[in-house]
């Protein structure tokens, strides 16, 4: 990371990082200034490892695998067995252990292979780590990251693709981050595993291959994103595109295809979803006056259900149409590929929706 | 591992532990009394120690290969620190069950009277700065590690004054001076929360270098636990990191209205659940020990403590015993019979220690009574210090959520949430 430094801030070589051990993939990535998620996170973890030595990582195939998607990769050789520390294939026994570690003292980093193993830890995740600092009245505080991917990734079905946004966003204590990009996925991690609080933070599995552009502040060693800001990805006028994570991507090309119809689309990153930033998805909608939002989990007390109830409270005077939204289909993900399709939201959708909303 | 199996298995132990200084009626008859690969001496020694439940099984000592058969003498201070802990822990806990029947307190009331020993036992053989974490029946052991009995009991009213400002309850005692890190109300949660101090430690030592860190933290849980599956997955990772932890189970024969040997299968060869036998099983030492006997709690207390501080890794203690009440104050606790019950009750193990420690000159008579009253007087004032204490504000209803208050969010008008007028009073932004 010292490598990468002197290239952000010198305009370094390739070969000064290549020189540093750094792997000629990362190397590649930010000689061009183009970020995958999976880099970004994984430059987070090793900056904040380098940062604080009470960082840790633990979690199945954290070490010696590198990550079974590779986020962790060459953390083990970095730091060692003692701070990349693989565990058995214990969900409630390793999370409960990283919980009591951070009221102990320590910062985990708890990885779940997926969210959906996390299941078998929820126990240990609200009802130990959230509910720790107000029943003992503020004095012991439970500073953990909970990640991994979370959400559809493909073709793995009904245990393996399913959206925890809503769930966890339900619990108080509990900060709720999406990444979106790379910048969403380097700052909001680092920041994740600086703050005091238990921190959900939900990846997602078909992002983490993807390269972002990302400028020199990005990589800079301090870059850290506030917990709980929205960004506005794209300016628009006409409607407000609200989502999280992958859905993000979604509304970005729903609105590049509303452009081609005439409709100006402003797209809301809603990289926190607990904390919520209701003063930014406001005033996109006191602007354009609609709101549609997106998520691919199930519709009933979802993340869309929220964002439509704050805008009701908020500005139910500014809209000119009811707000509305697309989600996930109600149903266990179907294996079959075309089911599977017909399940997940997509752009094509979200284009619907929006010119409905618009009489276009 | 070796070592273990030999003294699991020594009659010695027990029979002199309970002939030392146990008086026990001799008509009651060991139900169990086939067990397995029991000596024929040992099971003279049950016969005398049975009654009518599966009787205590076997002293034993980890630290080397015979059982010892006589507790190790202590001194007049630690007698003294031992039996005011104990009797603390009962009268504070009859105390409670007064309170809860006069409405001070409220909602789930789990009491831990009978089972002293193993708190004393276990926790006072422990150092201020070591770990500990329990269940939802958490008073006494809190008491033991030092926590003071006014917090507790003005916690238990529901007073700003309690350990944790009333926020936390009769189920969830915290207290991070005292490393006591709760208090958790399901099954097995509190286990892995443990084996994440132990974790700390080894850490601190192995990671970050810091040769100093040598606590330990003891877990405590019941016989119910043991058939959770954290049980499990924390016996391996504990004995694969080798950390500074103890496993006590409180083996009190009752998971609520589940009597032990309904609830759990013994081992190949027994006829009868043995908990500790699942100890080397992954790895580390199991024992087993009289849990009415506080002595010989510290005894196996004292050997596993050196161990884990020693780096050798976590200890299974199961300890036997009996809560002399009802599961907790809402159970009608019809299923235990009146004849198991008064068995149980003629081993309470305050008299026990009270008659050991004169007989063995280490407390006097009279001190006796001063502790008696000055455990009465300290017990007295918590409920005084409780009832007096003011309730906790309406303004508090939101503090302690995050430790990072713009965790509720940013409002429409672009200030933090938390920063409204009466935010902490609870969300009423809406309805006002």
């Amino acid at each position: 990371m010292q490598a990468l430094l002197r290239l952000s801030r010198q305009g370094g070589s390739l070969r000064q990082i290549q020189s540093s051990g750094l792997s000629v993939a990362f190397a590649r990535a930010y000689a061009s200034h183009e970020l995958t998620v999976r880099d970004a996170l994984n430059s987070a973890l090793d900056e904040e490892l380098a940062r604080d030595d009470s960082v840790f990582v633990l979690g199945e195939e954290v070490g010696e695998y590198q990550g079974a998607y590779k986020i962790t990769r060459g953390l083990l050789q970095k730091y060692g067995a003692e701070r990349i520390r693989d565990t058995p294939i214990t969900e409630a026994g390793f999370t409960g252990i990283a919980t009591g570690a951070a009221m102990a003292g320590l910062r985990p980093v708890c990885e779940f292979m997926t969210f959906n193993f996390a299941m078998q830890a929820i126990d240990q995740i609200i009802n130990s780590a959230a509910k720790t600092l107000y029943m003992s009245a503020g004095t012991i505080p439970v500073p953990i990251v909970f990640r991994g991917p979370n959400g559809a990734a493909a073709g793995v079905a009904a245990q393996h693709s399913q959206c925890y946004g809503a769930w966890y966003s339900h619990v108080p204590g509990l900060k709720v981050i999406a990444p979106y990009d790379a910048e969403d996925a380097r700052g909001l991690l680092k920041a994740s595993i600086r703050d005091p609080d238990p921190v959900v933070f939900l990846e997602n599995e078909i992002l983490y291959g993807q390269a972002f552009p990302v400028d020199d502040k990005v990589l800079d060693k301090d870059f850290v994103l506030p917990i709980g800001k929205c960004k506005i990805q794209k300016e628009g006028t006409d409607i407000t595109l609200v989502g999280f994570g992958r859905c993000v991507g979604h509304n970005l090309k729903a609105a590049a295809e509303l452009e081609k119809a005439g409709i100006s689309a402003e797209v809301i990153n809603v990289r926190s979803l607990k904390p919520l930033d209701r003063d930014t998805i406001v005033n996109s909608v006191k602007k354009t006056h609609r709101v549609l939002a997106l998520e691919e989990g199930w519709p009933q007390c979802g993340f869309c259900a929220e964002i439509i109830a704050v805008v009701n409270e908020e500005c139910f005077d500014d809209l000119d149409a009811p707000p509305e939204r697309v989600t996930g289909a109600e149903v266990p993900m179907p294996y079959a590929a075309n089911l599977e399709a017909a399940a997940l939201p997509t752009p094509a959708d979200v284009v619907k929706v929006a010119k409905r909303m618009l009489g276009k | 591992m070796r070592t273990l199996t030999h003294t699991l298995h020594s009659p010695a132990g027990c029979r002199n532990a309970h002939a030392s200084h146990l008086q026990h009626p001799q008509s009651f008859h060991a139900r169990r009394l086939n067990r397995a690969q029991r000596p024929a001496s040992l099971q003279i020694c049950c016969q005398a120690v049975a009654t009518g439940t599966p009787p205590v099984k076997e002293g034993t000592s980890i630290s080397n290969g015979a059982a010892k058969s006589k507790s190790k003498k202590i001194s007049p201070e630690v007698a003294t620190t031992l039996y005011r802990d104990m009797v603390l822990g009962r009268e504070f806990e009859e105390m409670c069950a007064q309170m809860y029947y006069r409405g001070k307190m409220f909602g789930f009331v789990h009491l831990y009277s009978g089972q002293e020993a193993v708190s004393t036992g276990i926790i006072k053989a422990m150092r201020a700065d070591d770990y500990i974490c329990s269940t939802y029946r958490d008073h006494v052991h809190a008491l033991s590690k030092g926590v003071p009995s006014r917090g507790i009991m003005a916690e238990l009213f529901g007073k700003k004054t309690g350990i944790c400002r009333g926020q936390g309850g009769s189920m969830h005692m915290f207290s991070k001076e005292h490393r006591m890190l709760g208090g958790f109300a399901f099954i097995g949660e509190g286990i892995p929360v443990g084996l994440g101090a132990a974790f700390r430690v080894k850490y601190q030592k192995d990671a970050v270098g810091d040769e100093s860190a040598d606590q330990v933290c003891a877990s405590f849980f019941g016989d119910g636990t043991c058939n959770n599956g954290q049980f499990y997955e924390c016996l391996n990772m504990a004995s694969l990191y080798k950390l500074p932890c103890i496993f006590v189970v409180e083996n009190n024969l009752w998971a609520i209205g589940m009597n032990h040997p309904r609830a759990t299968g013994p081992s190949e060869g027994d006829t009868a659940p043995a908990i500790y036998k699942k100890g080397p099983a992954f790895g580390m030492p199991g024992v087993l020990v009289d849990g009415m006997d506080v002595l010989k709690v510290r005894q196996v207390a004292e050997e596993a403590v050196e161990r884990a501080r020693k780096g050798l890794g976590p200890t299974l203690i199961e300890a036997e015993t009996y809560r002399f009440r009802g599961h907790s104050l809402a159970d009608p606790d019809e299923l235990r019979k009146k004849e198991e019950k008064a068995a149980w009750g003629a081993r309470d193990p305050i008299p026990q220690f009270r008659k050991y420690a004169l007989d063995e000159g280490l407390l006097t008579e009279q001190q006796i009574k001063d502790i008696d009253k000055d455990v009465q007087a300290e017990v007295e004032d918590a409920v005084q210090y409780a009832d007096e204490s003011p309730k906790p504000e309406k303004g508090q209803l939101l503090e302690n959520v995050f430790a990072d208050p713009k965790g509720f969010g940013i409002a429409a008008n672009g200030s933090y949430r938390y920063q409204s007028p009466g935010f902490h009073s609870g969300n009423t932004a809406a309805i006002d």
